[in-house]
């Protein structure tokens, strides 16, 4: 029989077995470390995995891009040496810069741009109406790669440098002729950080060290264009689950940036070491979206009825606070910064509201007092503050509505559901689109209609003749054109109602400098 | 005595397929698609099939389970279907801090109570005994993540003693994994010292009313050796008892703990892999803490004749 002082010894012996076996750290006490907190928990290391902007955010650390767009959004060549395109536009010939290696220490080929675009391709919307005039994509060597086309492609530069997910993701072709369905096996890409899989901790830690055989630009950084100039040996994210924490972690500087503060904790970073600043200014859009296979929202003119009672502001102070650097309003159906951008007929969102008359046009367009049932969440206040306030604005206008709040899991699934609502359908849902995605008609999820429609399945032909119309926009008035008409028929057809733009600032210790006005990149930036 | 170890653990496999029948049938049954999660919003209903397709979630549930139950006989937990990582690795990864963090938790919850109930029962009805019980009802009623907040305030953001989160490895050092853990455990140990607490001074002040605890009295022993020798050995068994079953206490705290004190262990694992539908990994997990709670009820079962030579398997 055990004895009690055999028993303790024993106990004692297996805390020091655990210790002895503990796992040797990684040796990185000598580096110059920068420690991240990210939005959310890089669960997709395979670029073309998910079009999550976590994913995308690492993937702009690993992965060099063809062309990157500058602050003002045109794109500039980044792994391209230069590029042709042949007098009747149906042939784009790219060569690439000298001193382009993957992590693996092999050059970047012609052939491995070409695999790795064919992969990316099958995953993005706008890669995809590439696809679709593509006739042929190769590599006649290892500097140059051929686009052939059945039709012009002039935004060619613009698709492959955009900030929007996916990233193009160039990687060896042997991994690049993964199945894009699958998750390749190793991360290997040619940006100024490799990923070091073997510290990969998911849902925690994820480690990226300076690659040391990456050749960067000349010209100076500027949004994702420019030279990519590495000052850190390392950089570690770390997924802190928990805002509060999160900001306990900056303000003790256990870490030095914390990619999306949230609201409520921004105010106690004053009158301490760390900045809290907007660097992204594409913003995300907030909107409401009706399902169209419902209804009462297959009737356009009482969707219409809904948008005219959207006042913006009261979305955005709920969303957001009351601090107007963080939102703009009145907003369309484009990101302002795009040459789609029109302010036409937005007036509407930031008038006062007469709800009595409300009421009574939503009768008359034929509603009759159906059960609407909208979806909301609490994992991103955001979405759950569009979704309170949105049930509110309904209710005031008469409509009788069950607010269905749920976590993000199962609202994400429902709003695939297309069955009716006692089959677990839905009428709305309040959600946003990163601004970078409302750029352009081909990154814009929330605007495709009929058969690649997104949850709520708008069917509005005009606006998708439109869409792709903007393909072969050539000049900035033409699109900016094409932009006017489609705000103007989603104002009465209402593919969605925009809420407003908001913007996530980020936190960092004061002593950074050099964090560029974008997306968190990793370059340029220096711990002073 | 080795028989009943061994019956015991037999007995754990038909829990373990309850366990495991149970937990895959709520989890299928469960609103949400993991599929939809990995794919992104803006996946097409096309991607999001496919990726269902490659996830095996297309396939019926007797089949499902049967090739989960088939690879797991062969210890194979599967594989992530969020982060294409296998179970196994990802648990093995996260199993240091949460055995730190309930072993450390046990051990300073296990010293501070049991001298706490003694000297409750010692001094029952006394200033001392209210006190202690007082002690008992706010480790109870505060919760958790409040405690957490409150010691991170004071401890790491006022006085900069102690980091706010994160973990340090014992191969680190000693000193630095255990500073990492000092608040966790006493957030954690809180509510485990109140229950262990209650229960020992409860347990001793019933045997300190036994027949033979007045004989001995009344034959003059010294009234420390009554309690320490005679009392706190027979009440030494319903301590163990709570302290066994309070392990479920610590695994369902861990979740909370791990994730204020963003430590890696497998209680955030947990909460990650439910937030996302990751059903492979949630598997994985509860069968783990179902097999570790069923462990340590058996030692706590087989530590009985120690305390008690009455005892006998």
């Amino acid at each position: 029989m055990m004895r009690r002082r055999q028993f303790l010894k024993g106990t004692v012996g297996a805390l020091g077995a655990m210790a002895a076996l503990g796992v040797s750290a990684a040796g990185a006490q000598d580096k110059k470390v920068l420690k991240f907190v990210p939005q959310a928990d890089l669960a997709v290391i395979d670029p073309h995995g998910t079009p999550a902007y976590v994913t995308r955010n690492h993937a702009m650390m690993v992965y060099d891009t063809l062309w990157g767009v500058d602050s003002a959004n045109v794109p500039q060549p980044q792994m391209v040496e230069s590029a042709e395109t042949s007098g009747d536009g149906l042939t784009w010939t790219v060569t690439l810069r000298d001193g382009l290696m993957f992590h693996d220490d092999t050059p970047v080929r012609g052939a491995d741009v070409a695999a790795s675009l064919k992969r990316w391709m099958a995953k993005d919307g706008f890669g995809k109406a590439l696809a679709d005039v593509l006739t042929d994509l190769s590599a006649p060597d290892d500097k140059t790669v051929v686009f052939s086309l059945s039709k012009p492609f002039p935004l060619l530069p613009d698709l492959l440098g955009k900030t929007a997910s996916y990233s193009t993701g160039i990687m060896p072709e042997r991994l690049a002729v993964t199945d894009p369905n699958t998750p390749v096996a190793e991360i290997v890409g040619s940006g100024p950080y490799r990923y070091v899989a073997e510290e990969r901790i998911p849902g925690s830690l994820n480690v990226y060290e300076k690659f040391e055989g990456y050749v960067p630009r000349s010209e100076p950084a500027d949004n994702i264009a420019g030279g990519k100039v590495a000052h850190f040996d390392r950089v570690e994210w770390y997924t802190i689950p928990d805002p509060a924490t999160a900001a306990a972690a900056l303000q003790t500087g256990e870490v030095d940036w914390w990619e999306q503060p949230t609201p409520d904790l921004i105010p106690i970073f004053e009158g301490t070491d760390v900045d809290v600043k907007v660097k992204d200014r594409s913003g995300n859009l907030g909107l409401l979206r009706m399902n169209f296979l419902q209804p009462p929202f297959d009737n356009a003119a009482i969707r219409e009825v809904v948008l005219k009672a959207v006042n913006q502001t009261n979305f955005m102070l709920a969303a957001v606070g009351d601090n107007e650097e963080l939102w703009s309003v009145p907003q369309g159906i484009f990101n302002p910064a795009s040459a789609l951008a029109s302010t036409e007929g937005l007036e509407t969102f930031v008038e006062e509201k007469d709800y009595e008359a409300l009421k009574q046009e939503l009768v008359d367009a034929g509603y009759k007092g159906e059960t609407i049932v909208l979806m909301s969440t609490t994992d991103y206040p955001a979405i759950q503050a569009f979704g309170e306030v949105a049930a509110d604005m309904m209710r005031k206008i008469g409509m009788n509505v069950d607010l269905q709040v749920q976590d993000w899991a199962t609202m994400a699934s429902r709003m695939k559901n297309k069955g009716d609502i006692a089959s677990g359908g839905y009428h709305a849902f309040g959600n946003f689109s990163a601004g970078a995605g409302a750029m352009n008609t081909m990154a814009h999820t929330f605007l495709r209609s009929g058969a690649t429609a997104f949850d709520g399945w708008p069917d509005i032909p005009e606006i998708e003749d439109l869409r792709m119309a903007w393909l072969s926009a050539e000049t900035t008035e033409e699109q900016a054109e094409i932009g006017r008409k489609i705000q103007e028929i989603a104002l009465k057809q209402v593919p969605f109602v925009p809420l407003g733009l908001f913007y996530f600032p980020t936190a960092y210790k004061a002593n950074l400098e050099g964090i560029l006005e974008t997306l968190p990149v990793f370059w340029n930036v220096d711990r002073v | 005595m080795l028989k009943l170890a061994f019956k015991r653990i037999l007995m754990t496999v038909p829990v373990m397929f309850l366990v495991a029948l149970l937990v895959f049938s709520l989890l299928y049954l469960a609103p949400g698609d993991p599929a939809v999660v990995f794919a992104g919003d803006q996946a097409t209903p096309e991607q999001i099939e496919m990726t269902r397709q490659r996830m095996g979630l297309d396939q019926p549930f007797v089949q499902r389970f049967g090739t989960w139950l088939l690879n797991l006989a062969q210890g194979d937990l599967g594989t992530s279907l969020i982060s294409n990582v296998p179970v196994a690795k990802l648990i093995g990864q996260r199993l240091e801090p949460t055995l730190s963090l309930t072993l450390l938790t046990l051990v300073w919850s296990a010293l501070v109570a049991i001298p706490l109930a003694i000297l409750a029962a010692w001094k029952r009805g006394s200033l001392i005994d209210r006190g202690v019980m007082l002690l008992g009802v706010a480790g109870f009623s505060i919760p958790i993540f409040v405690l957490a907040y409150i010691l991170s305030y004071v401890f790491a953001l006022e006085l900069r003693w102690l980091p706010v989160q994160g973990y340090k490895p014992l191969s680190d050092g000693l000193w630095p994994w255990f500073r990492s853990l000092i608040m966790p455990a006493a957030a954690l140990g809180a509510g485990y010292v109140a229950l262990i607490s209650r229960i020992g001074r409860t347990a001793l002040v019933e045997i300190m009313q036994q027949d033979y605890i007045r004989t001995a009295k009344s034959k003059g022993a010294n009234p420390r050796i009554v309690l320490f020798r005679h009392a706190l050995k027979n009440a030494a068994v319903p301590i163990s008892t709570v302290i066994g079953l309070g392990v479920g206490l610590l695994i369902g705290g861990a979740v909370v703990t791990e994730t204020v004190f963003a430590l890696p262990g497998v209680g955030r694992l947990t909460a990650d892999a439910i937030l996302r539908r990751d059903y492979p990994v949630i598997q994985g997990v509860v069968l783990l803490f179902s097999f570790s709670y069923m462990l340590i009820n058996l030692a706590v079962d087989l530590l009985y004749p120690i305390f008690d030579p009455r005892i006998r398997y």
